[in-house]
């Protein structure tokens, strides 16, 4: 009974100090951004494994979730006799919450996943410690330049997951199941709001550009330095990052299409 | 650490492409495009009752959208509805004895306001008020009375 209580109290204040330590890594990691100023190459290398190599897999599945919305809608719209809000729907649920939120998720298990093994290698075989030895601050060095790669390449990435998407949709509604193509395309156009819907899902895709690049940097950066270590911290991220993303989503949610 | 200029023109590709996705939703898909920021000129119309009209709301004359509604505010004094329009500046000619009338698209569709034009000579301006209104047929209210209708004819 007794050890059970310590054990509680052991990992109640050890997860207490790993977010502490996130914190500080987190600040660190901003005031490192500034750095970048001078020296954008870092920058460019890094948005290029971030942000381009995972182009392909947003694309596809992009048009592959429009393409479904506009199967599945068609079908229970039609029920109605109301195919015309196709487009409406395929656009509405893809800019407001399947954009960010499945580009967020694919981004994790893509490019976080990738981030948090390059660090804890890094870390594991003394990278990390050598560059320290030679004064060269390596958040500085080698997180900022990644963290500011992954914030920029995030809302790029679920916008092009919107609109391929919606093309997808339109794909497939007007092209196979014969709606009218115009009026998928004014009926959204009515709808669909820029501030209230494609602004709201740019900040959200920020926010979760944000929390995934933090959370797989940080758990690559205190992975324990063995190829175990990285291995579980490999996965904590996409773990971690996927309840994130999903538990931020329902209060961004709430908070932006709240009073509607 | 290799300087390939193939990296660079693939990371060009990469933000271009993220932007142009970006600018698709902004001006294709959005509303930024048609009817947010054009000019025009403001009307009102008093409705006994404007049912489940809501601000941007279109308002339409012959079945065009010529323009949305802006604001809609109760009158303490005579309990109507006060509905504010929004008309594109390119329809400036729409005579002064035009009456407005709250209409639903389809069964259940959203409700707007439908103008249909008089014979004036007279064109409505700037804070020019519409004098003939027909509400919002409100759907429970025609049920009601349909069926009280048919509940007399019975006895």
């Amino acid at each position: 009974m007794m050890e059970f209580f310590q054990t509680l109290g052991r990992n109640t204040r050890s997860s207490f100090t790993k977010l502490g330590r996130a914190t500080f890594f987190l600040l660190h990691t901003l005031t490192g951004i500034i750095g970048l100023l001078p020296r954008p190459r870092l920058l460019i290398n890094q948005l290029y494994s971030v942000g381009v190599l995972s182009f392909l897999i947003i694309s596809i599945s992009g048009l592959f979730v429009g393409m479904v919305l506009g199967l599945q809608g068609y079908y229970i719209l039609s029920d109605f006799g109301a195919e015309e809000t196709l487009g409406v729907m395929v656009a509405a649920s893809l800019v407001r919450e399947l954009g960010p939120v499945v580009a967020a998720l694919l981004f994790a298990g893509r490019a976080g996943s990738a981030l948090t093994a390059e660090i804890g290698l890094m870390k594991a075989t003394e990278q990390l410690s050598g560059m320290e030895m030679m004064a060269v601050d390596p958040i500085k060095r080698i997180i900022s330049p990644r963290f500011l790669a992954g914030l920029i390449s995030m809302p790029l990435l679920a916008g092009l997951f919107s609109a391929i998407g919606i093309l997808g949709g339109q794909l497939v509604g007007s092209g196979l199941l014969g709606v009218d193509d115009g009026a998928y395309w004014s009926q959204m156009h009515a709808k669909i709001d820029f501030y209230d819907d494609i602004v709201n899902g740019c900040i959200k895709s920020l926010v979760f550009g944000f929390v995934a690049t933090w959370i797989a940097l940080f758990e690559g950066y205190d992975a324990i330095p063995t190829s175990e270590g990285v291995s579980r911290a490999t996965t904590r991220t996409v773990v971690n990052s996927a309840f994130s993303i999903l538990g931020l989503d329902f209060i961004l949610t709430a908070l932006m299409f709240g009073d509607d | 650490m290799q300087h390939s200029s193939t990296q660079d023109t693939l990371v060009g590709l990469f933000v271009a492409a993220g932007i142009a996705g970006l600018f698709f939703l902004a001006l294709h898909v959005s509303n930024l495009g048609s009817f947010v920021e054009q000019e025009g000129y403001t009307i009102t119309a008093r409705f006994e009752n404007s049912g489940g009209l809501k601000i941007k709301s279109p308002v339409s004359a012959a079945g065009v959208k010529i323009g949305q509604v802006s604001d809609i505010s109760f009158d303490l004094k005579t309990y109507e509805s006060i509905v504010k329009m929004r008309i594109n500046a390119q329809y400036n000619s729409i005579p002064d004895d035009t009456t407005a009338s709250i209409f639903t698209a389809g069964l259940l569709g959203e409700q707007y306001v439908s103008l249909e034009p008089g014979g004036s000579n007279e064109y409505l301006k700037e804070n020019s008020t519409i004098e003939i209104t027909q509400s919002a047929i409100i759907l429970e209210k025609a049920i009601g009375q349909f069926l009280f209708k048919s509940a007399e004819e019975k006895k």
